[in-house]
This record gives C-alpha cells, structure tokens and sequence, in this order.
C-alpha cells in the first residue's frame, strides 16, 4: 500500500461532450513523488484530464486509479486529492485562515485544531499572520499561495494544479514556480501540473507529458524533449525549432551521418534508415558568420530580416533550408537583412525526428 | 464510500418504516399540524397509519408495504455498487403505484366506472395524509440514492435527489393542476367523462364572435386580445420614451423617473382600476370638474375595454420601462460612434443603428406588456361593467349564478393558448437575434444625445405621464381620508379606524375589519417567501452549475411558467386539489404552494443572474477540499449569494401580499387574504374602506423593501457584485 500511495493511473480513459471526443483514449501512469506536467496548446485535453482526475467531470469510458484504488466513480469530494484553481478560487466571504481550514473542517476536524494547522500551512507558504485578512485584502501572488497552503493543508495523495501561475505578471511567476518546486519535493508529493507554457514546464517538472487533440505526443524528461523530440509537432512545441528536410547519408550502430543544407553531420540515429528525413534545428543551434570571413564551411544563406532584442538578434535567413529562424547571441554588429552569411551548425541543437524518414 | 451510501439510505428507510407506522396515512380534517389527531390515533379508525390500514384490508397498500419491504431486503443483502438499479426500480414502482390507486380510488369508491366493472366494489379513501406524502417522498428520494449509487452525476446524492424532489414538487404543484383542468372540462359533476361542456363553449359565441366588425359585440377572447395589443403598444411605447428620456437626454429629474419602477411591485393590482374610479368615474372628481366646467354628460365611458386599458397602461408601462431601460443601456456607444464617424448624424445613427438594435428588446417588453394585460384580473374586476376579458369570466363562470367549471375551463384554455403561444412566438423570433452589446470588456464612450426632434416630444410626454401617474397615486393615498368620495369630501379619520382600530380590554382587541386577514396575509406571506426564495435558488444552483440529462426542458417549463395567467393557475388549483388524492382547498398549503411555484420562477432568474457573477471554480475548489455539495451549497454558495436571497426574499413576500388573480379562487372564510377582502369590499361600494386598507399595504411594503434593502446595503465582502441586488430585484415582472 505505501508503494502504491500517490500513484496515479488512467486506463483507457475516454471523455466525449456530446459528439466532440475530448479525450479518445487515455492510458498513462505517474509514479509516486513526482511532478508531472500535462503540456499542450489550449483544446488538447489537459484540462480535461486534470479534472477528470480531481472528479469534477466523470470519464465515459475506462478507469482512473488513485494510490491503486479504482475512483473512477468516487464523486470528489471523497477522492484524496486537492487542486489549486487558476483563478485560485478562494471563497471571498471568508478570511484566509477560514479558507485554508475549510477542508479540514469539511473532514469532521474541530475547529480549534483545524485553525492551528492552517496557520501551519500558511507559515509552510511564507504568510504566517496574514490569516485574519480577506483574499481581496492580498496581492495576487500572496492569493495564490493561500491557494496552494488550502491545498496542501489537507495532506493529499495527488496535488493538482491548473495553470497556477498564468493569473500572476511574469517576474512573479518565476519566482512562485520555484516555490511551488521546492515544496512539493521538500514534501515528496506528487504533483500534477497543468499549463500550456512550455518555459514553465521545462522549468518545474520531473516528468512532461506533451498533449496533442486528447492524446499523448511524448512522455519523458524536459531534457528528452528538447532533445529528442519525438514528432515534429514536439520540437516545434518545445523551444521554437525549425522542421527542416535532410537526408540520412549512412548508418552506424546509433549513429548516422546526416546531410543537412549542404553539409555533412553526425547525429545519433534514433531508429532513422538512410534516405530522406526531417530534422529539428533550433534556434540557438547556428552560429551565423558573414559569409568569407570563417573556414568556409556551413550553410549558406542571406539575411531576410533581422531585429535587435538587447542581448540577442533575432534572423530569418533564406537558403537550402527555406526560411529558417535563428537567434544569435553574438549582438554587438547586428547584421543587416541582404548580407550572405554562413551558419555553422553546433550538434547539440540538433535532431534527426524518427518516423519521418 | 459504503459506508456514507448505506447511512443515508438507512436514514430514509428508517424515516419509510416510521411514517407507515406512526403517521396517519389518510388527509386529517382538522389539520395535521394542529396536533389533535394525537388523541384519537389508536380508537379512530380514519387516524391509522398505513400498516395497520393495509393490514385491515385496504388492499390498495399492499403493494407500497411490499416495495417498502424489498428496499430494506436490498439494504442489508446488496452492497451499494449493486443495488442502484433495484432501489430505483422499487421507488419508482412506489411512486406509480401510490399515483395510480389515488387516482382511482376516490372518496366514494372507484373514481372510473370502468375498474368498478373491472374489480366490484371498494371501499373509498381519503387524500393522502401525513404519511402518504412522507412515503411518496421517500420513494422519489430512493430513485435519486439509486442513481447516485450507479455513479450517476459523479455520485452526488445531494444534487440528485435535488433535481428529483424538484420535478416531483413541479409536477405536483404547475403539471397536475394543468392536466387536471384539461381533465375538468370533460368532466360532469360527478366525475364521469362529458364532452358536452366542452363543444358547447367551444363555439359558443360570446367567447369567438366577430361581429363587432359589423356594429355588434365581439367575443371575449377577441375582446381581451385586442386589449393585450393595445395594452402590449402603449407601454412599449410609453416605456421608450421613459427609457430614452432616463438614458439620453440631460433631462434634470430623470433619477426620479427610476422611482417609477418600485410601483408595479408594490401596487396591488386593483388599486389603479379603484384610483380611476374616483378621478374618472361617473362621480370622479376630475369628471365633475369637467362636467361642471363644460355642462357635458360624460357618463360611464370608463367602465370598459378603454378604462381597463388606460388602468393597464398606468400599471404596465413601469415593468416596460424596466425592461427597455436595459435595452437601451445596452447597446454600445462604441456602435454609435462609429455610426457618427462614418458621417451619419444623430437622427440617422438613432434611426439606422440604434433603433434596430432595439428591436429584440422592443419585441421583449411587447410580449409582456401582452402577457400581463392577458393576465390581469384586478383592473378589469373594478373597471370591466358588463364587458369583461376572460381572466373576470373564468372567475365568474365559477363563483357567480352560473357555476360552470367546464366553461371556466375552456375559457381557461383559451387564455393559456393566447399567452402559451406569445411566448413561444417571442422565443421563436428572438433566437439568433440577441443584439445584446454589452460584454465584459470596458466599453469606453458614451451615449450620444437624442436628436432634438425626438428629443422635446419624448420628454412632454414622459413628463405628462409621470403627472398622471403621480395624480392617481396621490388619489390613492387622499382617497382613505375622505367621507364619501364624490359626495361629501370633508376629511375623516372614519375609515382607518373601521379598517384597523385597536381595542383594549386586558390585552389588545384586534377591532378593525381588516386585521383578520391582514394577518393571515402576514402569515401566509412569510411563510412562503422563504420557502420561494429555497426552491427558487436550489432551482437556479442546479441549472447553472449542474449538468444532468433534461436540464433545457426542466428551464424552459420553469421559463413558460412565467406565461401562464394567475387566473388560470388558481382555476387550475381549485380543480387539482379539491378531491382526493391531493386535498388541499380551504387550507392555508394551498395558498403557500400557490405562492411558493407561481413567484419561483423570478427567484430563478434572480438566482441564475447571481449565480453568473460568482466563479464556478468557488464550487469546484469547495468540492476537491472535500466537502459535499450540500456543505458547498451552505458555506460557499449561500453565503456569497446573500442579495440574490434577499431580493427573492423580498419579492416573493411582496408578491404574496398584493397578487390577487390566483390568489381569489383559493381563499376561504379561516385564510382570507387582504386582497381578496378588498375586492369584496370594492363589490359592496365600501370604495373608503378598501383604498384605506390598499395604502397601508403599500405603506407596509415600503417598509418591508426599505428595511431589506438597507440589509442588503451591510455587505462585507468587496466585491464588485453590489449591484447584483437591485438588478436581480428589479428584473423581476410584476403581474396580477
């Protein structure tokens, strides 16, 4: 029972509305004290599946296991879960000791006790004395940490967290991310996590799980993702890749040798036969050199357009490859649109995309 | 899980087996709640329970004992995940079952020949009494447990057993009443099946006759159809003009005109027919003025289809006013500046944009001001003479010289029909035509001013009807202290004291006339507010929040509610529940239940408007914290929708003091309501003693709304959701 407490598991898990199939079928388990984040533009599920897993909407087929129990039929109120809203959904009329005691109050806890732990919790979220204040009486981020201490508080199996960052102003979101990282490994509680901001996602989680129209595109760490991506859509989804066409000259065990816009490069295979393939360039995986002044090699291309942002510049640059988009750190001479440059290419941005041979 | 499964259904159950036992089954004459039955429950035969009822033969029990059994058998042998469909089954069997036998069996045996051919004879029975109805619920509740134990709802036992005591309390109190009406008009007095009733009204030409077209006297209902027309144009109109002129002009008094709105709320209906009396009728004061002045007879022109109609134009056009005004605030400014920049001026932007933006909300008041005129019954009782509309000979098809339920019936379903069919039309036109501008967003701007051609002659004429209005109002309150209107003007305190004078002789006497309904008015009012405000705002929860398999039908059978005329719920009522299985005439519950399903559907609509404004998720994170719904619904919801509660309070309480049209065909000498009293009163000429009695009510809910609304004003939270009470209360329709 210990093993299995905080594991969560979808088998075959279908939600439609009507005629429109939300999800078609699901099947994903999520290991225990780990934060999982379900990633995915808007429309792809996620959401749905958060709340299928808190209870608020029931799956029409399959079934949902919560620490090994089957809850696929438990309305939510009893499953052992608790979820921080993004509108953090505190209960206006009452303070924010009432708020985060409410849970545990609900639990048949006496109200004394209840009080003192919640005082706890707001002290766990850095907001020890503000529990006499209304919500309406605290900053936004200070609202969303009374939200996630009034989840906490009741010591759940699984949190769950629906796009909790996406109400607070970017400088504040790094931060509260950070926060709510540390916590929940500080705890060992495993976490689901919702957002459709890939930034957010490399940075908080242990594992992603990318969503595309109700289903599963990729699973794996945030370091697999942006190197591996297993789909075109993946490495256009996480980090802004350009989707180019090569052609896989040869294979060697793992590794194969890749022609790309002229040159020639050696990338680990990822199951790819020779012939024609598609591959994943990021952004920051070219180095732009006007063209004649380096060692010659690299693609060539010419300028289309370029802005300046400080700390780097941003091209668009035609060639063998089409348009492509590259960001270049070196921003001491921006280059002007018209000039013929060389891209020398650096590995470790770069991914052959299996199945797409 | 299990174990929360089993403790509610243990709780029912347990409930099931006490009411059969220890609750006569059978309807008590002197009242249930008075007690007395306590006495006799052993030595009287009518007193006992159904258990022993069934077991001294009444074999139409039998089979309610037996479901009630099997419940129990599927409680302790089946675990909750299998029974859910047994349970439901077992309830609804129980419910069917207890409809059909009290149904069939009346007070005197088999209600249908046909089954006493069938069966031989039985034994009559009473209506359901206190133990019939507990059993009846509980087995309603049993289906809702079932399918909660299915996982039905995500598993919510509260919300579905919510829904299900809902369609049992709609279907009882608005769907059986109708049905039962239907049924009356096909029925002798003695219950047996007669079409004759039916084909002779039907084609009788005092309800369809066009001859007014060639110089005779039309019909009733193409009387009273041409009289909604007229009334539906003029308050349409005349709302415009007061909306535009509150909205787009820099006229200095428009904050007052607002004040207009309180009237119809707390007007009863009657009073305007009654003020015109005094100020236009044969001895009116303004006649004689004008008789004396010009030595013209003037007459009984008032009594009639135009005195009711400028009466209804007096009562109606602040209801339009308060639909238009909305409208009109509506439309975007955004829309007409940018009409304005693409070099249209005032008159052109008014005529070409702003106009036809109106339309739906044009079309909106016109529907009402139709409904309300079809429904009015105070105005034309006062004002009617010998032509009346169809609300006043429903009333005197049943109590006057002609005692005919099958006409007043079909009449009845003539009146349904028109209003029935507006509706429908509106809501057939208005679909995907919703112009509705405001959105969320900060719209920036403001309203351009009326162009000056329009502008002068709408502000004459509102000011001229606010005149008049304020006349009639100053008649009502002037009326009480004068001798004998018309005749002797000289002021007296006389008809206070008659009405309301108080004794003393250890302890207060309740002397006046009026104090004995007054306070059964009181009674019955604060009964049924909150009763109305609960099932009006569990209704709304459940619309807004909840999703279940119905949902659009349940909203639109609330909705169409809205359109049936008092008059014909309180035909409807009287037909229902005079016999067995539901009695409930002469009683103080029907006059609740009355109140309680005719004002619901406003504490719906206030409820769904409130419930709008608050975040779903407050309900989602209550949930996921572990509380149930019914703990949600306590802690969260109510408290945050405290205006909406207050407003619905209000109301339905004001509501239940000042309507009469239903209210008049359910009173009895132990319940008389203060209007009902006051229409006898006006029948015997005693006009001092009823505009009296009219003013203090007025005054009573002046005060009633005042005092709400200053608790409503005492709100904690800051929130940008103050205005929720006003609007919510003022949306409402005030209607006779």
């Amino acid at each position: 029972m210990t093993q299995t407490k905080g594991a969560v598991a979808f088998r075959n898990v279908r939600k439609t509305f009507g005629s429109f199939t939300a999800i078609p079928d699901l099947t994903l388990d999520i290991e225990p004290g780990k934060l999982v984040t379900l990633l995915g533009p808007s429309g792809c599920g996620k959401t749905t599946t958060l709340r299928m897993l808190a209870g608020l909407e029931s799956p029409t087929d399959g079934q949902i296991l919560i620490g090994g129990d089957d809850v696929t039929r438990l309305p939510a109120d009893r499953r052992d879960v608790s979820m921080v809203f993004q509108s953090y959904a505190l209960f206006p009329h009452m303070r924010v000791g009432q708020n985060v005691a409410y849970g545990l109050e609900a639990g048949g806890m006496k109200s004394a006790e209840a009080r003192k732990r919640a005082e706890e919790a707001l002290e766990l979220v850095g907001l020890s004395g503000l529990a006499g204040r209304l919500p309406a009486e605290l900053s936004g981020g200070q609202q969303q940490r009374v939200a996630v201490a009034r989840a906490l508080v009741l010591e759940p199996q699984v949190l769950l967290l629906d796009e909790p960052l996406s109400n607070l102003d970017a400088r504040l979101r790094r931060k509260v991310r950070t926060d709510i990282r540390e916590l929940q490994q500080r705890i060992g509680l495993t976490a689901v996590y919702v957002t459709h901001d890939q930034e957010e996602a490399l940075a908080v989680s242990d594992t992603i799980v990318v969503m595309k129209e109700g289903k599963v595109a990729q699973i794996g760490t945030p370091r697999e993702l942006y190197e591996s991506p297993a789909s075109d859509f993946i490495a256009d989804f996480i980090g802004e890749a350009n989707v180019v066409d090569g052609r896989v000259l040869s294979v060697q065990g793992d590794v194969a040798q890749v022609e790309l816009g002229g040159v020639t490069l050696s990338l680990p295979s990822r199951g790819q036969s020779p012939g024609p393939t598609q591959i994943s360039l990021r952004s920051n995986a070219l180095k732009v050199t006007v063209a004649g002044k380096g060692d010659g090699t690299g693609i060539k291309g010419t300028i289309a357009s370029s802005a300046y942002l400080g700390d780097h510049v941003e091209y668009e640059i035609d060639g063998p490859l089409e348009r492509i988009f590259v960001v270049d750190d070196e921003s001491d001479t921006p280059l002007p649109s018209g000039t013929a440059v060389a891209l020398e290419v650096r590995p470790r941005g770069v991914a052959l995309i299996p199945g797409t041979a | 899980m299990t174990s929360r499964d089993n403790r509610r259904l243990d709780l029912i159950l347990a409930a099931g087996v006490f009411a059969l036992i220890a609750l006569p089954w059978y309807r008590i004459r002197s009242g249930f709640f008075s007690f007395e039955w306590l006495e006799d429950f052993i030595s009287s035969e009518k007193l006992w329970p159904g258990l022993v009822q069934g077991l001294m033969g009444r074999w139409q029990l039998w089979p309610v004992l037996m479901l009630l059994a099997v419940a129990v058998l599927l409680r302790f042998t089946q675990a909750p995940g299998k029974r859910g469909g047994a349970l439901i089954a077992v309830g609804a069997a129980g419910l069917a079952w207890m409809l059909a036998e009290g149904l069939a069996i009346g007070l005197r045996g088999w209600n249908w020949g046909l089954l006493e051919a069938t069966f031989g004879d039985v034994a009559g029975q009473q209506a359901f009494g206190a133990g019939a109805v507990v059993l009846g619920t509980l087995f309603a509740l049993m289906i809702a447990f079932g399918a909660a134990e299915r996982g039905a709802l995500k598993g919510d036992a509260f919300v579905l057993g919510a829904i299900t005591l809902l369609v049992l309390l709609v279907a009882t109190f608005v769907f059986y009443p109708l049905v039962s009406m239907f049924a009356g008009a096909f029925q002798e007095f003695d219950g047996s099946f007669t079409s004759e009733g039916v084909r002779r009204n039907i084609v009788d030409p005092k309800i369809w006759s066009l001859a007014c077209f060639w110089g005779g006297n039309c019909g009733v209902a193409w009387r009273t159809f041409f009289l909604a027309i007229c009334t539906a144009t003029g308050t349409t109109l005349l709302g415009l003009v007061f909306a535009l002129v509150a909205t787009r002009t820099g006229f200095r008094f428009k904050k007052s005109l607002r004040l207009l709105t309180v009237l119809p709320i707390i007007t009863p209906p009657f009073v305007v027919g009654l003020a015109l009396t005094m100020l236009l009728g044969r001895s009116g004061s303004l006649t004689q003025v004008i008789e004396s002045a010009t030595g013209w007879e003037l007459g009984r022109w008032l009594y009639g289809l135009t005195g009711i109609w400028i009466a209804q134009m007096l009562s109606f056009t602040p209801i339009s006013f308060l639909v238009l005004i909305g409208v009109v605030d509506g439309i975007s400014p955004s829309m007409e500046e940018a009409s304005q920049t693409l070099r249209s001026d005032r008159w052109r932007t008014f005529r070409k944009v702003s106009l036809p933006l109106m339309a739906p909300g044009l079309a909106n008041a016109f529907l009402i001001g139709f409904i309300e005129s079809m429904a009015d019954f105070g105005n034309p009782l006062v004002l009617g003479g010998s032509g009346g509309v169809l609300s006043t000979e429903i009333f005197f098809a049943v109590v006057g010289a002609q005692n005919d339920p099958s006409r007043a019936a079909v009449l009845a379903m003539v009146l349904l029909f028109f209003t029935l069919s507006a509706f429908l039309a509106q809501r057939l036109w208005l679909s995907g035509r919703n112009y509705a501008t405001v959105t969320g967003k900060g719209d920036g701007g403001r309203h351009i001013s009326l162009p000056r051609r329009v502008g002068w002659p709408v502000i004459t004429v509102a000011v001229a009807w606010a005149a008049f209005t304020i006349t009639v109002y100053a008649m009502i309150l002037f009326g009480g202290f004068v001798k004998i209107w018309g005749l002797d003007h000289s002021l007296t305190l006389d008809h206070y004291a008659k009405a309301f004078g108080v004794g003393w002789d250890n302890g207060v006497l309740w002397t006046g006339v009026a104090w004995d309904s007054f306070w059964t008015t009181m009674e019955i009012a604060l009964i049924a507010a909150p009763l109305t405000a609960a099932v009006g705002l569990l209704t709304a929860w459940l619309i807004v929040r909840q999703r279940f398999p119905g949902r659009g039908v349940f909203e639109f059978a609330l909705m169409m509610s809205f359109a049936i005329p008092g008059t014909v719920i309180g035909i409807s009522y009287i037909m229902a529940f005079n016999l067995p299985p539901l009695q409930m005439t002469g009683t103080a519950a029907i006059l609740i239940a009355c109140f309680v399903f005719r004002n619901m559907p406003v504490g719906v609509r206030g409820g769904v408007a409130a419930m709008a404004q608050l975040d779903g998720s407050l309900d989602e994170a209550s949930l996921t914290l572990g509380a149930s719904s019914g703990r949600t619904m306590r802690k969260v919801i109510l408290p945050l929708m405290r205006p909406a509660i207050l407003a619905a309070l209000v109301y339905s309480f004001v509501r239940a003091i000042t309507s009469i049209s239903a209210v008049i065909f359910l009173v009895s000498a132990k319940y008389n309501m203060a209007t009902a009293y006051i229409v006898g009163l006006v029948e015997n000429g005693e006009y001092g003693i009823a505009i009296a009695y009219s003013s203090v009510l007025i005054l009573v809910m002046i005060t009633v709304i005042g005092g709400f609304q200053l608790l409503v004003g005492e709100r904690r939270i800051r929130r940008g959701e103050e205005k929720a009470a006003n609007s919510s209360f003022s949306a409402k329709e005030a209607r006779a």
